[in-house]
């Protein structure tokens, strides 16, 4: 019996950054294979090898049982792979038939693709409208649609990266539901399930592999693990400091509801904001924000907070209501590289960067540089000197830096978006620890996390926006999760 | 019975003619995401190729010497934006530079500094008996030359290609999300090296029509400007082959106005205002267009990025 | 070496450098063209520097204008504007001086001619403000914009030299002979070059001043770094800055067509050197460095003078000279993609 996929000894390296060294990996037929790690294990490395994205340095890939040498998308496609990635690998502007039919070859009829997508849906029960147009659907659509992409090319292993990741409670249990039905439905079928989420990789697999900055940790029987030996082999022995491990381990920590004393710092009546385009995207929103507290956003991604966060940061105006802000407000967007560094220019311009636009005159940079190095030190942020440029840095330095940046001045309000977005466990808790200081110093802090666990973990409050509408629900799991899809 | 309309309109579709084929060329290289200036280069790399083996050989080696002249060129442009990933305007500005300068050099060594007009044999139009019969349009649309009916049969060809084939697919999907496109097995390096050697190439035919179609002749700098207005055509006409070919019948139109007023005696504007026109037009063209939204996602994507 | 001496040598070995590399690429180009490179490289060495009178009254005279040009694309750039235009910004500077100074009769105060050179200042201002509109209010990709207004510009001064500034005999496509009073005084006895070089030189040195010591510098750059961040995190008004930066760059770019205009020609004529399209890649090899400009403009001011002497005393056509410079640009692209894929 072969394996449906194997993959041994592989490494990779970027210029001497070891990303993956002689990792193997057995994907039994008929199993869901869990792959766990922390963020910047190597896990969607590894699979991008095994799916022929990158060309490893080292090592073999396998499937069902056949040796693939020039490995392309195409061949893992042609063999039955079929992955779904972590950031959609759809086009946006096409419709779903276009984005099913991508790839193939030859003359190219829609009704047939579309009647594909249908045969598809019914088969599996993911069904999709194959005339819309991707950027109109959901979330949870797109990667339906995604799913589907690859079954229409007659997949047989699937890898996923990270699906639950954007996905509401319910919505993920859905998937991980479907995941166990397909790999059971077929002996030639499989599934590999990258994730490093504990709980989901327990609730569905069969089979778990862990990786650890690039090796093969352990590996085994599912049932063989508990939560608490996956989280000791995705740490490692060195790094279970109490912060840590509540990253890895989630739970919803109790309380003191003492902030009630302290004053309003951002209020919000009846507001609402539109997008780039003029569609309303938050329909008559109220809340306040204390100083001292840490407010938590819960939605579905696409649901208005981009546009809601924004406005409340001062960069967007509302189209009616009243929002109460403060002048200065802390703003730490989601995507570093874009909005919130400039990746040529030093740390100190970085730095400077704060209140570049209502600076006048000279720019006393020796005194600014001096700054940055002592903010550096103080937030321990791995540099070596305001020097450098901030593409250099690694991502969870360069986000202590920017929330280090955003925080140094002591703003009476901060908004932050997806504060731990592609950071390992121990960034994770630096950001945290962080964010909890600037409130026990009388912050008022509101941000989003397209992850429950963070939001649940991290906030005082909890308040929920679904197509728009914002409301404040208890700080527990399952009522977030339904308010979060509009089923409350 | 030929009235001052029907030349204008003949004139029209004439200028229209080498302008439509280089931007259906840029149509397909920005699809995929590219934006090459360096047309006006390859156009006049093409006009010079195209008079000197028409000069030599014959009228239609010179359209296919044309034709080989921009894809020449434009394979310098497309090893350095589509493979060492250098900035499509920088590169396209240099190709251009160079383009100008090396037929300048090349004509000099030809044919000499003394500046004596010279003259190539063209190609004449080709009447289609029946139809340039039609009032009006008939003489502008079906008395030109072959090169014109090639449009006729190039435009809906490309149009159904865009739609109809994986392969135009694969393309509008590299214009679009590169990186879905590489997801799905295509490979984006790939299809964006061939959508611009296409363009290349058109531009060369552009340039050869230019000369072996039109004015007969070879002169430094002769493109003027063409390549850039066939990059406004290309907005104008939202990037797909019906729309382009609409919009160079319009430039073509502007252009050949400046004949329609002369035979109709208004002498009293000066014909800078004419030479004008077109660029003028481009630019209200673009004003009006609001472009950004309809075109291929990865264009509108790209900034200027210097080492 | 230390960290500061080290910045003043870079850029000069930089220079160094692309010499080196110019004459490379030349030789190659002549030899490959057929002509008798050694004839052809000392025409062009006499004509570049082979006399006082060469150096100062052909190659830097010519820099002067590069100078101006090549700052004014180097600040667009900078701000991440890509304003091809500076040719029609320069001929409409050339044009508004012109056009100012035969409004002041035969025998004007030479006060006036400051007047002269605002004129020119503010109509390439304009001239870049109108892609700088059509850019913000229409998102029109400024490439496009500012090539087509280059040819408006010149079919403009063609009308121009041949209607309403047309010399008295209306004879030559050219304007009236500038009054002695309205022309620059020369910096050099006996030479041609003119006041406008220090006009070049001192700004400059006050762009990269501004550049790096100022607020408003820091905000042009970071805008021209990452658009997005700066309006995000750098709440800075991206619109004003991009609108700011352009007018600047036009501004510089008329400078230098009214310090053509009074220095040089002394007239408006029907033609032009292509300074503006020269101006790129000055501003390229240069590295969009303001100081580094005036190295780069003096190289290119050397190799359009010698290219001339080159084309009269060995025959070898001008045009050979526009394809260095646009090798040059190109092996600076590709030597910069080099070094960056080992990133």
């Amino acid at each position: 019996m072969s394996f449906a996929l194997a993959l041994s000894g592989i490494s990779k390296s970027y210029g001497n950054v070891a990303v993956l060294h002689d990792v193997s990996l057995q994907v039994r037929p008929g199993t869901v294979h869990a792959l766990l790690g922390e963020n910047g294990a190597g896990k969607t490395t590894l699979m991008r090898v095994a799916f022929g994205l990158v060309a490893g340095d080292a090592g073999d890939v396998e499937i069902e049982g056949v040796r693939v040498s020039e490995h392309t998308p195409a061949h893992a496609i042609a063999r039955g792979l079929g992955m779904v990635h972590q950031h959609f690998s759809l086009v946006a502007a096409m419709t779903v038939t276009e984005n099913v039919a991508l790839g193939n070859h030859g003359g190219f009829t829609a009704a047939t693709v579309a009647e594909q997508i249908r045969t598809v849906g019914e088969r599996t029960g993911l069904t999709l409208d194959p005339h819309a147009r991707v950027r109109d659907l959901p979330v949870s659509a797109q990667q339906r649609c995604e799913i589907v992409k690859a079954l229409a090319r007659d997949a047989r292993v699937l890898i996923l990266d990270e699906p639950t990741a954007v996905l509401a409670p319910d919505e993920a249990q859905a998937l991980l539901r479907w995941v166990r039905e397909f790999a059971a439905q077929h002996p030639s079928h499989a599934v590999v399930l990258i994730t490093h989420k504990l709980r989901d990789a327990l609730a569905v697999a069969d089979d778990v592999t862990v990786l650890r900055r690039g090796t093969r940790v352990a590996s085994g029987l599912a049932s063989t693990f508990t939560e608490v030996s996956l989280a000791d082999a995705m740490l490692g022995p060195t790094e279970r400091t109490p912060a840590i491990e509540a990253e890895v381990m989630p739970r919803v920590r109790p309380h003191t509801d003492s902030v009630g004393a302290h004053h309003v710092v951002l209020q919000a009546d009846a507001v609402t904001v539109h997008d780039n385009r003029g569609v309303a995207r938050v329909h008559s929103a109220s809340f306040n924000v204390r100083a001292g507290e840490i407010v938590g956003l819960a939605a579905v991604e696409g649901s208005g907070q981009t546009e809601l966060l924004r406005a409340v940061a001062g960069l967007r105006e509302v189209a009616s209501g009243r929002l109460h802000r403060p002048p200065d407000v802390g703003f730490v967007p989601e995507d570093r590289h874009g909005d919130a560094l400039l990746l040529d220019a030093s740390l100190t311009e970085n730095y400077a960067l704060r209140d570049a636009g209502s600076r006048r005159g000279r720019v006393p940079w020796r005194e600014i540089a001096a700054r940055t190095a002592a903010v550096l030190a103080r937030r321990d942020v791995r540099a070596n000197g305001p020097h450098i440029n901030a593409r250099t840095l690694s991502g969870g330095n360069q986000q202590k830096f920017v929330l280090a940046r955003a925080l140094e001045d002591t703003p009476p309000a901060l908004v932050i978006e997806n504060p731990t977005r592609g950071l390992d466990f121990r960034a994770t808790a630096a950001v945290h620890d962080a964010l909890h200081d600037a409130r026990d110093a009388g912050i008022a802090i509101l941000f989003y996390s397209s992850d429950l666990d963070e939001v649940l973990t991290l906030a005082d409050r909890v308040l929920v926006l679904h197509n728009g509408v914002l409301r404040q629900v208890p700080r527990e799991r399952e009522g977030v999760g339904r308010a979060m899809l509009g089923l409350t | 019975m030929i009235t001052p309309l029907d030349d204008f309109l003949e004139a029209a579709v004439r200028t229209a003619t080498p302008l439509a084929l280089a931007a259906l060329g840029e149509c397909v290289t920005e699809r995929g995401g590219v934006i090459n200036i360096g047309l006006e280069g390859a156009i006049v790399c093409g006009a010079l190729a195209a008079t000197i083996v028409a000069g030599t050989v014959g009228v239609a080696a010179g359209f296919a010497a044309g034709a080989a002249a921009g894809l020449l060129i434009t394979l310098i442009f497309a090893i350095f934006t589509v493979y060492l990933r250098a900035d499509q305007i920088i590169t396209g500005t240099a190709i251009t530079l160079l383009s100008l300068g090396l037929t300048g050099l090349v004509y000099k060594s030809f044919y000499g500094t003394t500046g004596v007009g010279l003259t190539i044999p063209t190609i004449g139009a080709v009447e289609i008996p029946l139809l340039s019969r039609i009032p009006v349009i008939g003489r502008a649309l079906f008395a030109q030359p072959v090169i014109t009916y090639a449009l006729y049969v190039l435009v809906p060809l490309m149009a159904w290609w865009f739609m109809r084939t994986h392969s135009g697919l694969a393309l509008r999907a590299v214009g679009e999300s590169p990186d879905a496109a590489v997801a799905a097995g295509v490979r984006p390096r790939r299809v964006q090296a061939l959508a611009v050697l296409f363009g290349g190439v058109m531009a060369g035919l552009a340039g050869s029509t230019l000369v072996l179609a039109q004015s007969g002749t070879f002169v430094e700098n002769m493109s003027a400007g063409k390549g850039f207005i066939a990059i406004a055509i290309v907005v104008l006409g939202r990037w797909t082959p019906f729309g382009v070919a609409g919009a160079a019948l319009l430039f073509g139109g502007a252009s050949a106005l400046q004949y329609l007023f002369q035979s109709l005696g208004w002498n009293e504007v000066p014909y800078q205002l004419f030479l004008a026109l077109p660029y003028v037009l481009t630019l209200v063209v673009l004003a009006r267009a609001s472009g950004r939204a309809a075109a291929p996602a990865a264009l509108a994507r790209r900034k200027l990025t210097l080492g | 070496m230390n960290a500061s001496a080290r910045r003043l040598t870079a850029p000069l070995l930089r220079l160094a450098v692309l010499v080196a590399v110019t004459l490379v690429v030349l030789v190659a180009l002549l030899v490959a063209s057929g002509f008798d490179a050694s004839t052809a490289l000392q025409a062009m060495a006499r004509g570049a520097f082979g006399s006082w009178y060469a150096i100062t009254s052909a190659t830097l005279v010519r820099a002067v204008p590069l100078a101006l040009t090549g700052l004014a694309v180097a600040i667009a750039f900078r701000a991440g504007l890509l304003n091809i235009g500076a040719e029609g910004q320069l001929l409409a500077g050339a044009a508004a001086a012109t056009a100012t100074a035969s409004l002041f009769g035969a025998t004007p105060s030479a006060l006036l001619l400051p007047l002269v050179l605002l004129a020119g200042v503010a109509s390439g201002a304009c001239w870049a403000g109108i892609a700088s509109w059509l850019r913000q209010r229409f998102g029109v990709l400024e490439v496009i914009s500012t090539i087509m207004l280059n040819f408006v510009a010149l079919y403009v001064v063609g009308w121009l030299v041949r209607g309403p500034l047309q010399e008295p005999s209306k004879f030559y496509p050219q304007s009236m002979p500038l009054a002695k009073t309205l022309q620059l005084p020369a910096l050099l006895e006996g030479t041609r070059l003119h006041v406008g070089a220090l006009f070049a030189v001192t700004l400059a040195g006050a762009a990269w001043w501004w550049l790096r010591e100022t607020a408003g510098g820091f905000r042009l750059r970071a805008v021209g770094m990452n658009p997005s961040a700066a309006a995000t995190s750098g709440r800075i008004d991206v619109a004003r800055v991009s609108m700011y930066a352009f007018l600047a760059s036009g501004a510089l770019a008329g400078l230098a067509g009214a310090v053509e205009v009074t220095g040089v020609t002394y007239a408006l004529y029907d033609h032009s050197p292509g300074y503006g399209y020269t101006a790129i890649a000055v501003a390229l090899l240069a590295r969009l460095n303001p100081i580094g400009v005036l190295g780069t403009a003096v190289l290119f001011g050397a190799l359009q003078a010698g290219g001339n002497a080159m084309q009269r005393d060995a025959g070898v056509p001008v045009a050979l000279v526009n394809m260095v410079e646009a090798v040059l640009i190109l092996l600076v692209i590709a030597g910069d993609r080099w070094r960056g894929s080992a990133r």
